[in-house]
């Protein structure tokens, strides 16, 4: 590692950072590259070797994988484990790599070859359940969304580049939303999975008027029969909030079909 | 005259999602050129079946990272469509205003991050910040400004939270539309700069007649609804579009392909363009006439100036929007939504060309089929064809395999394909 930069004083390495995509839209590696106003601030702490969605040059010599995507085919259970041997560090990159994301929708039917046929008739197409990296190897670190947060992954790359732990928050959403002194949705009738989800999205949506839909998985000791209970208080289904549940494959281990 | 050539390009960099080139001339006999989509497909068609209507934006923006609002938006509009619902004038004018910024952040991203290294002679942007730092600054400030207006009008730049079926959960702050209007003004002279810049970029001179679709102008240039037109002369309604798209499986392909008077078709801003370049502002109009585009042009690489002139276009009629939402009072975000059984067709058009979106719903709203239709799979077949023509002349020409090389990626380039979303 080359020592090029210093924050606040201290020498600062540059590790050699690589970026890969499995089965994603691809839009949390843009969440780094939409990032005009600091990109370049990003691009000094970093050095990046590997980007195939921003450039050509191609290195397998990194230290940091940031790997976006579910996986859902044989060969990309092949490509992680090679990615696995060459990063010191992997991260799973946000909710499709952490927790299958929206992909993982297809999972629920049990019945792949209904999937496949009900999208591309008789032509056969190969797929597999989508699931998280972790399924397939070990991660080091996650960074939830759909998409990820900017300033969170800028300040987890910075905790790296600094070698120092990197801390999520455990409390919900809703913390974040009183906090910023939001109306509370479900006193305006709409659904909201804030107060069981993982924060540290500052309350993106609900600061939108828009309730939660749990991209960020659940908070640490999320009490899904008691948010069930309020969401019954407002006169939502049982079917609204499995869809809110199952969105992005975060709570899965905590429904109860 | 060349005998043989091998060209073989797994994983094209600088385009979204995974695709292959690969090019085998023996004896002078183009054997195999091909473009092929290896993208694994996510399948969102299916995921949708079952589903209650809210769903579909929030899961169907997600095909795209990078016009998730158009995937949203087009949604929405299936949606309402369906439903019989009519958007008031007011959220038509967001939702265009809103489309017209991602057209500008992600036409920019395309023309300077992804397409530019090739005319410049490097990887990637990054050497860019080093040799021309005035244009990578401008680009960003540009990017910055559309990216602002889609936070300000969607709530968010990436898969936006505040467009809801009905309208919007929450409106902009006057004072934020102020502000958008005075940078805009700002970023029109960046745009003429750009168009500085572009002159002196040599396009490859390959022609390929095709056949163009897109949304039909009704004195205006379209992006949201409306009936459907080819330069081939086909008109069909927005909810005939399955006339216009003739979607089918290839075994060599995740995306599927599409058809309609030839072998393949175009869409994309050289489409838009060729069709409805008569309802063009003056000054998008002036900057095609200063960078040589005439319609129509069967030149692929050219729809890369035809998006520079949608950038002058959208930042054009977005002034005038935001010029008309400030003069009228804000009127009620959002309306109530009434279920009805039926299907609903959405088509938009996305910065890589027409997107549609169509849905069948029961009587309580649950999704019954769901089937989505992508830019960028309607263009692979005219890459395809366009490779193999490409890799006929310039082999024909004697040129070496690493330039043929360059020029079929720059070729794929040129359309700015979204292979992920092509494969959802
Ligand atoms: S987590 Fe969301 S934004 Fe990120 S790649 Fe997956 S679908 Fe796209
Ligand atoms: S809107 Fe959602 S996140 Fe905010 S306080 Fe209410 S329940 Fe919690
Ligand atoms: S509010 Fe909920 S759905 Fe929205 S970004 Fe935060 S965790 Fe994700
Ligand atoms: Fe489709």
């Amino acid at each position: 590692m080359a020592v090029t930069t210093t924050y606040l004083g201290v020498p600062l390495y540059r590790p050699k950072v690589a970026f890969f995509d499995f089965t994603s839209c691809e839009g949390c590696q843009l969440q780094v590259v939409n990032n005009e106003a600091n990109l370049l601030d990003f691009l000094s702490l970093v050095e990046v070797v590997n980007f195939r969605e921003a450039m050509t040059e191609k290195s397998n010599d990194y230290e940091i994988a940031f790997v976006e995507g579910s996986v859902t085919r044989e060969d990309e259970v092949r490509r992680l484990q090679e990615i696995r041997k060459n990063a010191k560090i992997l991260v799973a990159f946000g909710s499709c790599a952490c927790f299958g994301g929206v992909n993982q929708l297809k999972n629920r039917f049990n019945d792949l070859d209904w999937v496949k046929k009900e999208v591309y008739g008789d032509c056969p197409v190969d797929t597999k359940e989508a699931m998280p990296l972790e399924k397939y190897v070990k991660v080091d670190l996650h960074i939830y969304g759909c998409p990820v947060k900017k300033e969170e992954v800028e300040k987890i790359v910075l905790n790296v580049a600094l070698g120092k732990a990197v801390n999520l928050p455990k409390y919900p959403v809703c913390m974040e939303c009183k906090a910023n002194g939001n109306i509370c949705l479900f006193d305006i009738g709409e659904p909201c999975l804030g107060p069981i989800t993982r924060a540290g999205c500052n309350s993106w949506c609900t600061n939108n008027r828009f309730g939660c839909w749990g991209c960020r998985g659940p908070a640490e000791d999320a009490n899904v029969a008691q948010w069930q209970k309020i969401m019954r208080q407002h006169n939502f289904s049982r079917e609204r909030m499995l869809d809110r549940l199952e969105c992005f494959g975060g709570f899965d281990h905590l429904i109860e079909r | 005259m060349k005998v043989s050539c091998n060209v073989d390009v797994k994983h094209l960099s600088r385009v979204e999602g995974h695709g292959n080139i690969a090019i085998r001339i023996e004896d002078g006999q183009v054997r195999q050129a091909h473009w092929q989509v290896v993208e694994t497909p996510r399948f969102f068609e299916a995921m949708l079946v079952g589903k209650h209507w809210e769903n579909a934006p929030v899961i169907c923006g997600r095909i795209c990272g990078i016009c998730s609002i158009g995937h949203t938006l087009t949604s929405i509009r299936a949606v309402e469509n369906a439903f019989g619902m009519v958007p008031s004038r007011q959220t038509r004018d967001l939702r265009l205003l809103l489309k017209h910024m991602e057209t500008l952040q992600s036409h920019v991203l395309h023309l300077f991050f992804l397409a530019a290294p090739d005319f410049l002679g490097t990887g990637s942007v990054f050497p860019l910040i080093e040799t021309h730092p005035d244009v990578v600054k401008m680009a960003a400030g540009i990017k910055l400004l559309a990216n602002d207006a889609c936070d300000i009008i969607g709530g968010r730049r990436l898969h936006p939270v505040r467009t809801v079926v009905g309208g919007f959960t929450m409106l902009p702050k006057k004072e934020e539309l102020e502000g958008l209007l005075v940078r805009l003004q700002e970023v029109a002279k960046d745009l003429q700069t750009t168009a500085e810049l572009f002159k002196t970029f040599a396009l490859p001179d390959f022609v390929r007649e095709t056949e163009f679709v897109s949304l039909r102008g009704d004195g205006v240039y379209p992006f949201i609804g409306g009936s459907l037109i080819s330069s081939d002369g086909v008109y069909r309604q927005e909810e005939e579009y399955r006339l216009m798209t003739n979607e089918y499986v290839s075994e060599t392909n995740t995306s599927k392909l599409s058809r309609l008077s030839r072998r393949s078709f175009a869409v994309g801003a050289l489409a838009r363009f060729n069709n409805n370049h008569c309802f063009l502002y003056p000054e998008a109009k002036k900057v095609a006439d200063e960078l040589g585009l005439t319609a129509v042009s069967h030149n692929p690489f050219m729809n890369n100036i035809a998006q520079l002139v949608e950038c002058v276009q959208v930042v054009m009629e977005s002034q005038e929007l935001i010029k008309g939402l400030l003069d009228r009072d804000w009127q009620p975000e959002r309306e109530k939504v009434t279920l009805r059984a039926g299907i609903g067709v959405g088509a938009v058009e996305v910065p890589r060309g027409i997107l549609y979106h169509c849905y069948e719903f029961d009587h309580d709203g649950r999704m019954k089929k769901c089937d989505c239709v992508i830019p960028t799979s309607q263009n692979n077949a005219n890459i395809h064809h366009d490779i193999e023509e490409l890799a006929r002349q310039y082999a024909a020409n004697g040129f070496a395999d690493r330039d043929i090389e360059l020029l079929a990626e720059m070729l794929v380039r040129s359309y700015d394909p979204c292979i992920s979303c092509s494969v959802h």
